[in-house]
């Protein structure tokens, strides 16, 4: 497993920077995809937005969106609540087996 | 810049066998040879294979079984537009001069794995492509009021178009009920939604101005050609509309100097039926938001003029010949031997097939 699927399995959702080109390099990767320098790593803001969201059997699936830029897939716990694009969700738990698992709820 | 030219195709029947994937590519093969006039493997200085199948060496293995000993031999994969791309790739050897007759065949197995892009990690555990045509559907019913009738309408067109397909997996119609009753794959897709995956093998025989009348008399010409790229990561896109098609369009309509009105069939990259909706105002075959009307009225007038192969939803789609087929089917209409098929006075036609979500297209322009 690389770095960044080594922190989901341990719950945390990371990403890459390029503190250089003041920008976050996702999908995650070891160089800045603009000047090719060395990227840091961080924990990405919890808060997010739900862009898109769909069902399968009882489970709600969304794209999810943090800090402008990060997009990804999770599971939502939507409370009984319909999910709307636009609405404030919050990241609370990733897993890593054989595939990343993203889970959020209504924020 | 040499023209380049379609002068010979083969295509198997689509279906569920499991054959070899070195099987499937010498089937389309051979029917190359059979079909073409004048072809000898002594005239064949490149071969290009196209698959997402793990196997190794396809290209020098291909050329082994058919006798071939070329100047240019390799494997070409780009997910689900890996025909299309490998025939840029033989345009290009020839267009340049590095090779006068390339043959690009392509094949999946059923069980291929180039529907899941295991690289992409922003798919979290909704890696299967269902996730994304899930939410390319939601989106658009949401941004365009699009109704099941209407996604439907797309799936039972192109199910009837396939029924005078030979080579298509099904031969099945369905109506526009029984599709929008059909299995719930998630809330937003159903089961006859979707392209089936399956086995198949495509050829085509490309060469230059000088070489093309040795093999037939009616060659057909690659007179535009248009690829984007905008990412590997679905997550990038946006939802309810291909901006890889509508800047690989473009660029294909630029080259071939005809704008879009000219077209007269379309091959189009309908992995499921939101795609073909998409796809239709993407490429400026009719304005934004009038997709799923334009398609209504083609199904029912019995127009044909997109996806007459009956698409990937109708046709089967074994990932690397889906390209090289669609390209095939519009080679035939412009040379009026699509028989069931055919629509008439085809003059210009067009190839759309796309990758991941939409992340990468291709778009060809062909014309007699």
């Amino acid at each position: 497993m690389n770095k960044f699927e080594t922190e989901l399995k341990a719950g945390n959702f990371i990403t890459s920077e390029c503190i250089h080109c003041n920008k976050i390099i996702w999908p995650p990767s070891d160089y800045c995809d603009n000047c090719f320098g060395k990227v840091i790593w961080r924990k990405v803001s919890p808060n997010g937005k739900l862009i898109e969201w769909s069902k399968k059997d009882n489970d709600i699936l969304c794209i999810a969106e943090f800090e402008n830029s990060i997009r990804v897939i999770g599971k939502l716990d939507s409370k009984n609540v319909m999910p709307k694009p636009g609405q404030l969700i919050k990241f609370v738990k990733s897993t890593f087996n054989d595939k990343p698992g993203f889970f959020f709820v209504q924020d | 810049m040499k023209k380049v030219a379609v002068v010979g195709y083969g295509n198997t029947k689509f279906s569920k066998n499991e054959l070899s994937i070195e099987s499937l590519l010498l089937e389309s093969t051979k029917q190359v040879f059979d079909t073409t006039k004048n072809l000898s493997q002594d005239l064949i200085d490149g071969v290009i294979v196209s698959t997402n199948d793990n196997s190794k060496y396809l290209g020098a293995i291909l050329s082994e079984l058919s006798g071939i000993k070329p100047k240019i031999s390799h494997t070409v994969e780009h997910l689900c537009s890996s025909g299309s791309s490998a025939v840029i790739s033989g345009f290009s050897y020839i267009a340049s001069g590095l090779a006068n007759t390339v043959l690009v065949t392509g094949a999946d197995k059923i069980g291929n794995p180039g529907q899941i892009l295991e690289w992409d990690k922003s798919r979290g555990e909704y890696n299967h492509p269902i996730y994304w045509a899930s939410m390319f559907t939601k989106a658009h019913k949401r941004q365009f009021d699009t109704t099941d009738e209407e996604l439907a309408i797309v799936s039972a067109k192109n199910h009837k178009q396939a029924i005078d397909n030979p080579n298509a997996y099904s031969h099945k119609p369905y109506t526009i009920s029984e599709i929008m009753n059909s299995e719930n794959i998630t809330d937003d897709l159903r089961i006859l939604d979707c392209s089936y995956l399956c086995s198949g093998s495509s050829s085509i025989l490309l060469t230059s101005e000088e070489n093309a009348k040795k093999f037939t008399d009616e060659p057909i010409w690659i007179t535009g050609i248009g690829q984007k790229t905008n990412s590997a990561s679905f997550t990038k896109n946006e939802l309810t509309t291909s901006s890889s098609t509508v800047t690989a369009a473009n660029n294909a309509y630029k080259m071939a100097k005809i704008n879009p009105q000219e077209i007269d069939t379309a091959e189009i990259h309908d992995a499921f039926s939101v795609c073909e909706l998409m796809a239709v105002e993407d490429l400026s075959l009719t304005e934004k938001n009038t997709g799923a009307s334009y398609i209504r009225n083609l199904f029912n007038t019995e127009n044909r003029k997109i996806n007459p192969r009956g698409g990937l939803i109708g046709a089967g789609h074994p990932l690397g010949a889906t390209g090289i087929s669609q390209i095939v089917e519009v080679t035939q209409q412009l040379q009026n031997m699509a028989k069931k098929r055919q629509i008439p006075n085809v003059k210009k036609g067009l190839v759309h097939n796309m990758s991941a979500a939409s992340t990468s297209s291709t778009v060809l322009i062909l014309e007699s």
